[in-house]
C-alpha cells in the first residue's frame, strides 16, 4: 500500500478495557482484526489501564478525574478511539466531559476525545460503513444489549446488522433484552443477592429464547451472565460479539471448561 | 407505622428476596405498569415533545419559585382560601392539628398524600384524640395493618386478597363474620360501604396535591377512586397539604404535565378523576367546604433548590422509575425503609434525611439508566445517585475494605507499568487456579460473588502481555 | 410582623437565598407576570385537533375504553328516553337527582312521567344523578363539570349511577380548549370552587392489580351526547 493510501486509512487507538486485558484477550485481538479488515490502522497504546469507571461510580471523583486526564493524553492523538465495550466507550464519550467540565486545561480536550470515541460495533457500521463481516458461526444466538450501549450510546441495530451477515448464524431475540443483567460493576459484589436475583431473570429469558449461544458487546455483562449460567449448569455458551464477528471462536467460551488433551 | 429505616436496607432486601409472595407480586408490577406505559406512550406521538416541555416548565418554575409561590398565594386568598407556610414537618403537622382543633374536628378523612405521611400527620392527629380515616383503598388497607406503603402509587402491591380479607375481618367491626370476602369485588364493595360512613361523618377532609396552579390558586388531585373528591367536598373544611415544588404557573402548564402523569405511572391516558379545587364554596354553592386551607411544606426543598439536587424537584411522583427499576423489581418498596423508595427515593431520601441515614439507597443501583429513560421530567437519576456517592465518599462513609480496595485500584490504574506487572502476574495465577474447569466457584475474598455465581477464569496471559510479545516477534 | 408572617417571610427568604435573588429583580418578575398573563400553550396532541365528528367519535371510543357507556341523543326527548331506559334496565328506582341547571330542567321530562326528579345536592340515599358537563375534551374522553347550584359536585360522587349530559357543540378537542371555555365563563385567573375532569366510572386496581368499578364514586358512568 502506498504511503498516501496508508495515510488515508483511519488511525484508530484501541481502548482494550481492563476486563478484556485481564480476563479475555481474544476479544482485543478480535477487535483489531475487525478494525483492520474494515480498513483502519490500529495502535494499542501501552500506557492505558482503565477508563476510570470503578472510581467514578464509587464517588471517588479525584481518582476518576486523574485517570480521565491520563486517558485523554494517551488517546487524543488518534483519529478515533474504539473500545469493545459500551460502558467504557460511554465513559469516554459522555462522562469525561462532565467529569472535567471545570478543568480549564482538559475540558475542551475531553470534548474532543468524546467526539471521536466509539463502541466497536457502532464504529464499524456507522463510521467505517460496514454492514457485513466475513465469518462463519453456525449456531443459534441471542444478543444482550448492555445498559450503556443501549441507553447511553443508543446502540441497538449495529451489532445485529453485523451478526446477521455471519454465515450460518441464527439470531433470535430474547424477551426483555433492554433489561439490566445486574452487573453494574461493583454493584455485583456490593449487593450480590440483588444482582443475583436480577441475573436470574436474565438467565430465564436466555433459556426461553432457546438460543445455544449468548452474545454481548460488554465483557462485564458477559462475566456476570456466564457466571450464573455456569453455576446453573447451563449449556449455553457465552462469547463477546467481536469474537464471533471476527471469526475467532476457537478459544473456549467464557467460563467454559477446556477440553482435556 | 413500622420502624423501618433505610439503614436496614441490606437485611430488608435479603428478607424481600426470600419472600416468594412478594416476588410474585412484583412480577405483576413489572408486567402491568411497564407494558401499559409503553402502550400509552406509543399511542401519543407527541410524548417526547411534551416531556421536553414539561421539564422546561418545571425548570422555569423552580428558577422563579419565590415569585410563583407569592402569585399562587394571592390567588388562593382572592378565592377565599388561606395559605400557611411550614418550614419543617413539625410545623406542618402542628398547623394542620390547630386547623382541625379550630374546626372542632373529631373525624378527619384523608385522600392519598405522600407529603402527609412525610410529616407524620396521622399519628400527630390521633395523639390529640382525632380519628383519621384514610380513604384511598390501598392507604386504608395499610392504615389498618399499621404498615408503610410499598409503592408510591400502588400502596399494597405487596399483598394478596387473602391478606386483605383477613385485615377486613379483623378491623371492620359489626359486620357478619360469614360475609363473602373471597373475591376482589367483595373486598372493594365492603371498603366502599365502610368508608362511605366516614366520608359523610367527617368534619375535616385532608388531601395532598399533585399540582398547585399559580394562575388560579388551584390545587389538583388525580385519583381513580373518587375518594379525593369525597374527602374534599363533603366536610366543612378542606385542608390541602403540599410541598412547595408542586407549583406550576398556568392551567396550560398543568395540562402538559397531566398528559404525562398517568401515562407514565399506570399507563392510563388520564385518571378517572382529575380535580381542580379553588378556594371554599362560593355563595350559592349547595355543597363544598366552607373553609379551604393550603399548608405549603418546605422540609428541605429550598435547600435542594440551591444545590446539586435541584433537578429532583421536578419529580411529579408518577412512579415510573420504580416500575422500571431492576432493583425495585426484585426487592419491592419496603426494603428501602423509606417513604420514598426506588430510584426517586434513592435521591430524595438522602436529601430529606441526610446521606448518613440512607447511604445504601443511592449505592444499591447498577446505573442501568432505565429510570432516567422513563422519567417524564427527564430527571438524571443515576447522575444524582452518583453525586450522593461522591458525598458519601467525601464523608469517608463507605466501609473500610471497600475504600481500601478502591484506593488500591486507583493507585495501580494511574501507574501503567505497575498495573501491567500486577495484571500480568495475577491473570495466569487465577487461570491456573481454575485449571481446565474454565471458572472458579470459590475464591479467597470472592465470596460475595461466588456464593451465587461462578467467576469465569481469565484466559491466562493478559492482552498486553500477548500483544507486546506479538509486536516483538514482528507478527502484526 | 405576626408569627405566621415571620414564618412566611423566612420560607420565602430561604428560597430566595437558594436561588441567589432578592425577589425584587424586574426581569424575573416580568417573566412570571408575562407567563401568568399570557398562559402560552405547549404542544397540543394531533388527536385533539379534528373536525367535530372526528372528536365525537374519539370521545366515544376513549370513554368506552375507560369503562363508561356513551349514548348519542339526537333530540332532547331522546336524551330523556335513554336515561329512563337505563334506570329501568339496571333495576334502579325511577328517581334522578339533579341540580338547578336550566338546560336539564328544560328537557322534556314529561316523556318519562314515572321518573321522579329531585333537585339539589346529592343525598346518601340517591342512587342515580344527572349532571351537565359544561365542556368536554375529546382527547381523553374527559368531561368538565363545574361546582355550583346548577350541577352540585356531590352528584358526581355519591350515587352509584351517574349520567352526564353534554351538548355535542360543547365537545372540544384539547384540555386547553376546554379551559379557554372556562376562562370565557369565569374570567381570567378564576375558577369555580371545583372543576371535575371525569373520564370514566370510579375504579380501583389497588388489590392484586384487578380493576373493580365503584371504589368510592359511581359504579357506572353513562354519558349522553345531545345533538
Amino acid at each position: 500500500m502506498t504511503t498516501e493510501a496508508a495515510e488515508k486509512r483511519p488511525h484508530v487507538g484501541l481502548f482494550v478495557t481492563c476486563l478484556v486485558d485481564f480476563f479475555r484477550p481474544s476479544v482485543g485481538f478480535a477487535a483489531i482484526k475487525l478494525l483492520e479488515d474494515a480498513g483502519a490502522t490500529v495502535v494499542v497504546p501501552e500506557s492505558q489501564t482503565c477508563c476510570g469507571q470503578p472510581a467514578y461510580n464509587s464517588g471517588d471523583r479525584a481518582d476518576a478525574e486523574a485517570i480521565a486526564r491520563a486517558v485523554i493524553e494517551t488517546f487524543e492523538r488518534f483519529d478515533y478511539v474504539v473500545a469493545p465495550s459500551g460502558s467504557c466507550a460511554g465513559m469516554l464519550k459522555l462522562h469525561y466531559t462532565s467529569l472535567l467540565a471545570d478543568d480549564p486545561v482538559f475540558a475542551e480536550r475531553a470534548g474532543a476525545l468524546a467526539a471521536k470515541s466509539y463502541e466497536l460495533t457502532s464504529f464499524l457500521v456507522e463510521v467505517l460503513g460496514r454492514d457485513k463481516v466475513d465469518a462463519r458461526f453456525p449456531s443459534s444466538v441471542t444478543y444482550h444489549d448492555s445498559c450503556s450501549s443501549l441507553r447511553e450510546l443508543k446502540i441497538h441495530d449495529a451489532p445485529r446488522r453485523l451478526l446477521k451477515s455471519v454465515d450460518g448464524l441464527d439470531l433470535t431475540e430474547m424477551e426483555e433484552t433492554e433489561v439490566c443483567c445486574g452487573f453494574g460493576g461493583a454493584f455485583s459484589v456490593k449487593y450480590p443477592d440483588i444482582a443475583n436475583a436480577i441475573v436470574e431473570a436474565k438467565v430465564r429469558n436466555i433459556a426461553k429464547s432457546g438460543a445455544a449461544c449468548l452474545l454481548a458487546g460488554d465483557l462485564g455483562c458477559l462475566l456476570h451472565i456466564a457466571g450464573k449460567l455456569s453455576r446453573d449448569g447451563s449449556g449455553v455458551e457465552c462469547r463477546h460479539v467481536a469474537e464471533v464477528l471476527a471469526g475467532m471462536t476457537e478459544a473456549p467460551a467464557i467460563s467454559q471448561a477446556r477440553k482435556a488433551g | 407505622m413500622t420502624e423501618a429505616s433505610p439503614q436496614d436496607f441490606k437485611s430488608n432486601a435479603a428478607r424481600a428476596l426470600a419472600d416468594a409472595k412478594l416476588q410474585r407480586a412484583l412480577i405483576n408490577v413489572k408486567r402491568g405498569f411497564i407494558v401499559k406505559r409503553a402502550t400509552a406512550k406509543a399511542k401519543l406521538p407527541e410524548f417526547g415533545q411534551l416531556r421536553d416541555e414539561a421539564r422546561a416548565i418545571k425548570d422555569n418554575t423552580l428558577a422563579h419559585l419565590d415569585l410563583y409561590l407569592e402569585a399562587y398565594e394571592r390567588k388562593v386568598v382572592e378565592s377565599g382560601g388561606k395559605v400557611h407556610f411550614a418550614p419543617t414537618a413539625a410545623d406542618a403537622r402542628e398547623i394542620v392539628l390547630r386547623l382541625c382543633q379550630d374546626a372542632g374536628a373529631r373525624l378527619v378523612t384523608k385522600g392519598k398524600s405522600m407529603v402527609s405521611e412525610e410529616i407524620g400527620l396521622n399519628a400527630h392527629l390521633e395523639a390529640a384524640g382525632i380519628e383519621v380515616a384514610e380513604t384511598d383503598l390501598g392507604e386504608h388497607i395499610i392504615q389498618i395493618r399499621g404498615e408503610a406503603p410499598s409503592h408510591i402509587i400502588a400502596p399494597v402491591i405487596h399483598l394478596n386478597k387473602e391478606d386483605i380479607a383477613e385485615d377486613f375481618v379483623r378491623t371492620h367491626r359489626g359486620l357478619a363474620p360469614e360475609r363473602p370476602l373471597g373475591t376482589v369485588p367483595d373486598l372493594v364493595a365492603e371498603a366502599r360501604a365502610v368508608l362511605r360512613e366516614k366520608f359523610i361523618a367527617a368534619d375535616v377532609g385532608i388531601t395532598g396535591a399533585n399540582l398547585l396552579i399559580a394562575e388560579t390558586g388551584s390545587s389538583v388531585i388525580v385519583t381513580n377512586e373518587g375518594n379525593g373528591d369525597l374527602t374534599a367536598t363533603l366536610p366543612e373544611v378542606h385542608i390541602v397539604v403540599a410541598s412547595i415544588e408542586k407549583i406550576v404557573p398556568t392551567l396550560e402548564d398543568a395540562c402538559t404535565v397531566l398528559r404525562l402523569l398517568a401515562r407514565s405511572g399506570t399507563g392510563q391516558e388520564i385518571t378517572t378523576y382529575t380535580t381542580f379545587a379553588t378556594g371554599p364554596a362560593r355563595a350559592g354553592d349547595p355543597d363544598g367546604p366552607r373553609a379551604y386551607h393550603v399548608v405549603l411544606l418546605d422540609n428541605g426543598r429550598s435547600e435542594m433548590l440551591g444545590g446539586d439536587f435541584r433537578a429532583m424537584l421536578r419529580c411529579i411522583r408518577c412512579g415510573a422509575c420504580l416500575n422500571h427499576c431492576p432493583v425495585y423489581g426484585t426487592i419491592g418498596g419496603h426494603a428501602y425503609g423509606s417513604l420514598y423508595p426506588g430510584p426517586m427515593g434513592a435521591v430524595l431520601t438522602p436529601a430529606l434525611y441526610g446521606i448518613e441515614q440512607a447511604r445504601d439507597l443511592p449505592n444499591a443501583s447498577s446505573f442501568c439508566g432505565r429510570c432516567e429513560e422513563v422519567c417524564p421530567m427527564a430527571i438524571p437519576l443515576p447522575s444524582l445517585m452518583r453525586k450522593w456517592r461522591e458525598r458519601d465518599f467525601e464523608l469517608g462513609d463507605p466501609p473500610l475494605i471497600q475504600r481500601l480496595v478502591l484506593r488500591l485500584w486507583a493507585f495501580t490504574a494511574k501507574r501503567p507499568r505497575l498495573y501491567r506487572a500486577l495484571g500480568g502476574a495475577l491473570a495466569p495465577l487465577l487461570a491456573s487456579l481454575a485449571g481446565d474447569r474454565g471458572q472458579l466457584s470459590a475464591l479467597p475474598f470472592g465470596r460475595d460473588w461466588t456464593r451465587t455465581r461462578d467467576l469465569p477464569a481469565p484466559q491466562g496471559k493478559t492482552f498486553h502481555t500477548l500483544y507486546q510479545r506479538q509486536k516483538r516477534s514482528g507478527e502484526s | 410582623m405576626s408569627a405566621t408572617d415571620q414564618i412566611r417571610t423566612a420560607v420565602l427568604s430561604r428560597i430566595r437565598g437558594a436561588l441567589g435573588v432578592t425577589g425584587r429583580e424586574p426581569a424575573r418578575k416580568a417573566v412570571v407576570e408575562i407567563r401568568l398573563a399570557y398562559h402560552p400553550r405547549g404542544t397540543i396532541p394531533a388527536r385533539a385537533r379534528g373536525n367535530q365528528k372526528g372528536l365525537i367519535d374519539l370521545m366515544t371510543a376513549v370513554l368506552n375504553s375507560q369503562g363508561a357507556e356513551v349514548s348519542r341523543a339526537g333530540t332532547a326527548a331522546d336524551a330523556v328516553r335513554v336515561i329512563a331506559e337505563d334506570l329501568s334496565a339496571h333495576g334502579l328506582p325511577s328517581a334522578l337527582r339533579m341540580g338547578g341547571d336550566p338546560l336539564l330542567a328544560a328537557l322534556p321530562w314529561d316523556g318519562a312521567p314515572a321518573l321522579q326528579r329531585r333537585i339539589g345536592r346529592a343525598e346518601p340515599m340517591d342512587r342515580a344523578a344527572l349532571s351537565r358537563a359544561i365542556v368536554a375534551a375529546a382527547e381523553t374522553g374527559t368531561l368538565f363539570l363545574v361546582s355550583g347550584a346548577d350541577n352540585p359536585t356531590t352528584l358526581a360522587f355519591l350515587p352509584e349511577a351517574h349520567f352526564i349530559l353534554v351538548d355535542a357543540r360543547d365537545i372540544v378537542g384539547s384540555y386547553e380548549d376546554a379551559f379557554d371555555r372556562l376562562r370565557a365563563l369565569y374570567g381570567e385567573g378564576k375558577l369555580p370552587r371545583t372543576v371535575n375532569l371525569i373520564s370514566g366510572p370510579s375504579r380501583t386496581a389497588d388489590i392484586e392489580q384487578t380493576i373493580v368499578a365503584g371504589a368510592h364514586g359511581p359504579k357506572r358512568l353513562h354519558v349522553v351526547i345531545l345533538g
